[in-house]
């Protein structure tokens, strides 16, 4: 690999983002907090101001409450804002080509040059084969997707999601709220298992039938029929499911299309160092995009989630800015999710040797705390409903605490819990 | 210096909590509740962590 620092004999005067979202939003605010005044140039596919996605599957879909009317969306900045940091907007057009010689990258037919390059390009949803055209279908990843699921969820859809991941779970649950039908197909036979583990997703998707939605795993989906507009679900097992709005929610790809041929290492994303470095001169990755290793789980990862594209914004810039005095980013990784009146919010790796469940009972309750084993270390936790608990182990993972002090630490939580309820029946 | 909330943005996500215990606890009902506001000096980065940290923007520093 080169040395970071090589043809960059100065220091960078020209910073260009490519992707005008969280990471990239994160990233042009570091380079102006760290004391950058040199040349801002940030780079957006959409015609939108950077905007926050986790609402667009909560309560961006939520009913007009009165008086307010529907949910404004939720961007991060105004325009006023962005121009006061001095950073020069370039947003409709995407970034088709990155030339890493001569430090341009290519956007529309304008070449665009740069002395240090933080790529945050993020990840777009994964499609079903054969649904183009057809009205009433739609991935969940844009504002103008989430505006469009809005309008059928107004008119009184009959909804059916693809995929019982948490962005198509949240659908449902939002459907639900508004009183209408909502059906979950899912291939696999048990929902939630990449993000934490057999034996809690299971638990976990057992919350939509109680709150009435119907979920259906083991069986993929054949065809999505209707004339111009969706009209039903078709199942592998022969079922038809009525549908007026289909969400499909299977995944994302990282954003790499506009990068082949540049030179970069793309797998699962934009290959990195723990400092979020390309091993190309000047060049940085951040964000769902990012494929880095995380000094703090010692594992290469490729994060899709809010709190991780947010802090490596914010990180790539300024290792790009400074390379010399990179510094490693590491996290222990951390999402929620908001479904009927649950929040589930998960800490750290799933990939564990041990889940044990150290407080509640996910069978008929709605409140529990599990816990991830990795040899003698603590290494995630699952909550649902339990705010109250999660940040602690959050911070005992980060200090690489072990299990034995973590069950400790549950009985106490458990016997405090005791204590308050006791004094609470007086 | 002084740590602010403004509790009608937060929604106690609690990753204020993981990065600055010594301030913030979200307690069982999911509301956060501030431990202590004033700042020493070598608190600060980790204050500065968990308000950069924050979803909803909810967290300051009045200096
Ligand atoms: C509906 C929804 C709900 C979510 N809920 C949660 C949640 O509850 N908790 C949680 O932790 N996380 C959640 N997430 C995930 C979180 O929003 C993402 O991890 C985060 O948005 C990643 O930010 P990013 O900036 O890396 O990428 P993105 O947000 O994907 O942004 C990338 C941007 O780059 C642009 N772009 C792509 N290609 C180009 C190009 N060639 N040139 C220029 N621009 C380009 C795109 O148009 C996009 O605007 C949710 C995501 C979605 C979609
Ligand atoms: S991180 Fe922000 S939203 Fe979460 S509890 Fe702290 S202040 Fe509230």
């Amino acid at each position: 690999m080169v040395d970071s620092t090589s043809r960059l004999p100065t220091q960078p005067r020209r910073l260009v983002v490519v992707g005008a979202s969280l990471a990239g939003l994160r990233a042009v605010e570091a380079a102006r907090k760290a004391g950058f005044d040199g040349e801002i140039v940030l780079v957006g596919a959409e015609p939108h101001l950077p905007y926050d996605r986790p609402p667009l599957s909560k309560a961006f879909l939520d009913r007009a409450v009165a008086g307010e009317g529907l949910a404004p969306p939720p961007y991060f900045r105004t325009a006023e804002t962005m121009c006061e940091l001095g950073v020069e907007l370039r947003l409709g057009v995407p970034a088709s080509g990155l030339d890493t010689d001569r430090r341009v990258v290519l956007v529309g037919d304008e070449e665009v040059a740069y002395d240090a390059l933080v790529i945050a390009t993020g990840a777009q949803p994964r499609m079903l084969p054969g649904v183009e055209g057809l009205a009433g279908v739609h991935a969940l990843r844009t504002l103008d997707d989430s505006i469009a699921v809005r309008e059928a969820l107004e008119a009184g859809a009959r909804t059916v999601v693809v995929g019982a991941g948490f962005i198509g779970s949240e659908v449902a649950a939002t459907a639900r709220k508004r009183g209408l039908e909502a059906t979950i197909v899912e291939a696999l036979p048990t929902p939630l298992v990449r993000a934490t583990g057999r034996e809690m997703g299971a638990a976990i998707a057992a919350l939509h039938e109680r709150n009435g939605t119907t979920l259906r795993c083991g069986t993929g989906v054949r065809a999505i029929e209707g004339d111009g507009r969706v009209e039903r679900v078709v199942l592998e097992d022969g079922t038809t499911i009525p549908a007026d709005l289909v969400v499909v929610g299977i995944g994302v790809v990282p954003s790499v299309g506009w990068l082949a041929g540049s030179g970069l290492t793309l797998d699962n994303g934009i290959v990195c160092d723990e400092n979020l470095w390309t091993g190309v001169p000047g060049v940085y990755a951040a964000g769902d995009v990012a494929n880095w290793v995380n000094p703090l789980l010692g594992e290469r990862q490729r994060m899709e989630n809010w709190t991780a594209a947010a802090e490596q914004g914010a990180a790539a810039a300024r290792n790009a800015l400074d390379p010399e005095h990179a510094r490693p980013y590491g996290t222990v990784p951390y999402f929620w999710s908001d479904w009927y009146d649950v929040r589930i919010q998960f800490v750290g790796s799933p990939d564990a040797d041990e889940v044990l469940l150290v407080d509640g009972d996910p069978d008929g309750g709605s409140r529990w705390v599990a816990l991830y084993r990795r040899s003698d270390r603590l290494i995630g936790a699952l909550t649902v409903n339990g705010q109250g608990e999660i940040m602690k182990y959050r911070g005992q993972i980060m200090k690489r605490g072990s299990w034995a002090d973590a069950l400790v630490f549950a009985e106490k939580r458990r016997e405090l819990a005791r204590q308050k309820a006791a004094a609470a029946a007086g | 210096m002084k740590c602010v909330v403004d509790y009608g943005k937060c929604t106690g996500l609690g990753i204020c909590e993981s990065l600055a215990p010594d301030f913030f606890e979200v307690n069982d009902d999911g509301d956060l509740e501030l431990l202590k506001e004033d700042i020493a000096p070598d608190e600060l980065q980790a204050v500065e962590e968990a308000v950069a940290g924050c979803p909803t923007e909810a967290l300051s520093i009045e200096r």
